[in-house]
């Protein structure tokens, strides 16, 4: 199949590639960007780790054709803290609540908690629960995650 | 697993949609969210020549509703659309908590309720409060578009009624009456997340002095497609809905039900439950009837 030009909004910086058809967005994230900071766990939409914000949603990269997210806006871990020095309040917080263990599947995390507090800034324990139930940890026992996201949406009600 | 390849085409209008799909015929499938098509993709290592994506169209992710003609749903609308839509949420409230109920937040972002109805798995989880409303399905092709009502579109596990060439343009479900509340119930071996082992959406009209004009008692995952029980129905209507009435028309829905026993249930429990869950999507519906 012949490769199409595509241009990939991410983080706010346009970029050219040349794309097959078939290919999902994680694999051309991953390994045309080099933005390794997207996980991929089962490829099947199960477990989160591939989450990305396209136009704002939270989406599973891995279900997602890249010539589907051609021209729209995408939005990726390494988009969070661009500096790469101050971090977003939420990888603030992940940090300052033991929320990260091996780390695999808190970009993923992040990102459906970034799309969470996008529509509801200040979400109840249950709804935030909710808000990850398509986001697998295999390490903390997921109290600790919604303690770090809960603490960003007190801070957000005062 | 790496998807098989296959070429990927972008029609600009529904006519072009349909004309590549009459064209390729067997070699090509619409896409809308992707999340049952590139799934079955990656499992099976199969995929048709081409995939012609339905993003293009314009206007097909509307939903619109007006108290005269009902809700419109198009057939990009998603999931999480559906799901959130306050006039869907206030006079379609089985349909609102059957979208919420679907899969995860990501999937239902990407998600179409169309895609979940040409799916037509038994237990797609927005067929039965579709099915409950006496939703349509408007199906179009160059030549033109018929009309057909839901509890015909399903053939069998996986089988609609589309036509080579025809695609699901919009469902169409008709205004609300008085007094009238629906209702869904699913039940699954572990969270939400988790495909239903059983699932009846319930909708129920009464008059002022509490009589049953209308009722709807619609089955998922308990046969071979999603399904109305029409006995239910004429049991319930002229009559007001007493217990003994909730209990009657749940033992029909069980004898109704031809389970088959697979990874998610055996067959005899989704038997026994889906009386169950009868009974409580009935009671509900009453009561949110009876709120109105
Ligand atoms: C992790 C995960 C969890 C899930 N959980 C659930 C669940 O709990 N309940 C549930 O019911 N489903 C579930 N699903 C299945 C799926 O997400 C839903 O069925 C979804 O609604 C499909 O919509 P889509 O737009 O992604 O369909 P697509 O994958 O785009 O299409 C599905 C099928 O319909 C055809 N099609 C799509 N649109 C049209 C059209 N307009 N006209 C004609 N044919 C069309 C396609 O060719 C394809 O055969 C899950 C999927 C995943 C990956
Ligand atoms: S890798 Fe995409 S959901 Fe698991
Ligand atoms: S921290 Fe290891 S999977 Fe979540």
């Amino acid at each position: 199949m012949p490769k199409v030009a595509i241009t990939l909004r991410v983080n706010g910086d346009l970029h050219e590639v040349m794309v097959a058809p078939h290919r999902t967005l994680d694999e051309v994230l991953r390994d045309e960007l080099g933005l390794i900071g997207t996980k991929v766990g089962c490829r099947t939409g199960d477990c989160g780790a591939c989450t990305v914000l396209l136009d704002g949603k939270a989406v599973s990269s891995c279900l997602t054709l890249a010539v589907e997210a051609a021209g729209r806006e995408i939005l990726t871990i390494e988009g969070l803290a661009p500096g790469g020095e101050e971090l977003h309040p939420l990888q603030r917080a992940f940090v300052e609540h033991g929320a990260v263990q091996c780390g695999y599947c808190t970009p993923g995390m992040i990102l459906a908690a970034r799309h969470l507090l996008d529509k509801n800034p200040t979400p109840t324990h249950e709804e935030i629960r909710r808000a990850l139930s398509g986001n697998l940890c295999r390490c903390t026992g997921y109290a600790k995650i919604v303690d770090a996201i809960a603490a960003v949406a007190e801070k957000n009600r005062s | 697993m790496a998807l098989p390849r296959f070429e990927y085409l972008s029609p600009g209008t529904l006519d072009e949609a349909c004309a590549l799909l009459a064209e390729h015929g067997a070699d090509a499938r619409p896409m809308a969210g992707g999340t049952d098509l590139l799934l079955r993709m990656g499992r099976t290592g199969r995929a048709p020549s081409f995939v012609v994506g339905l993003r293009r169209v314009p206007g097909l992710a509307d939903v619109r509703f007006d108290r005269e003609h009902g809700l419109s749903i198009g057939a990009l609308a998603s999931l999480a659309t559906v799901a959130a839509h306050p006039d869907v949420i206030r006079h379609y409230p089985a349909l609102a908590q059957a979208a919420a109920a679907t899969a995860t937040v990501q999937i239902r972002n990407m998600g179409t309720v169309a895609g979940n109805l040409c799916n037509a798995s038994p237990s797609a989880d927005t067929a039965p409060p579709l099915l409950a409303h006496g939703a349509e399905v408007l199906l179009h092709r160059r030549e033109g578009e018929r009309r057909l009502s839901l509890s015909r579109f399903f053939r069998g596990p996986g089988r609609n009624a589309l036509e080579p060439g025809e695609l699901l343009r919009e469902i169409h479900l008709p205004p609300p009456g008085e007094r009238t509340g629906s209702d869904y119930q699913r039940i699954s071996q572990r969270s939400q997340v988790d495909i239903a082992a059983a699932s009846v959406a319930a909708r129920v009209a009464l008059d002022e002095e509490g009589i049953c004009r209308s009722a709807r008692l619609a089955l998922g995952a308990v046969a071979p497609t999603p399904l109305l029980v029409d006995e239910a129905a004429a049991l319930l209507e002229g009559r007001p809905i007493t217990d003994e009435q909730v209990a009657a028309a749940a033992a029909l829905a069980v004898r109704a039900a031809r389970p088959i026993s697979d990874v998610r249930a055996s067959a005899a429990w989704r038997k026994k439950v889906i009386g169950v869950l009868a009974a409580r999507a009935l009671r509900a519906a009453v009561e949110k009837a009876l709120a109105q």
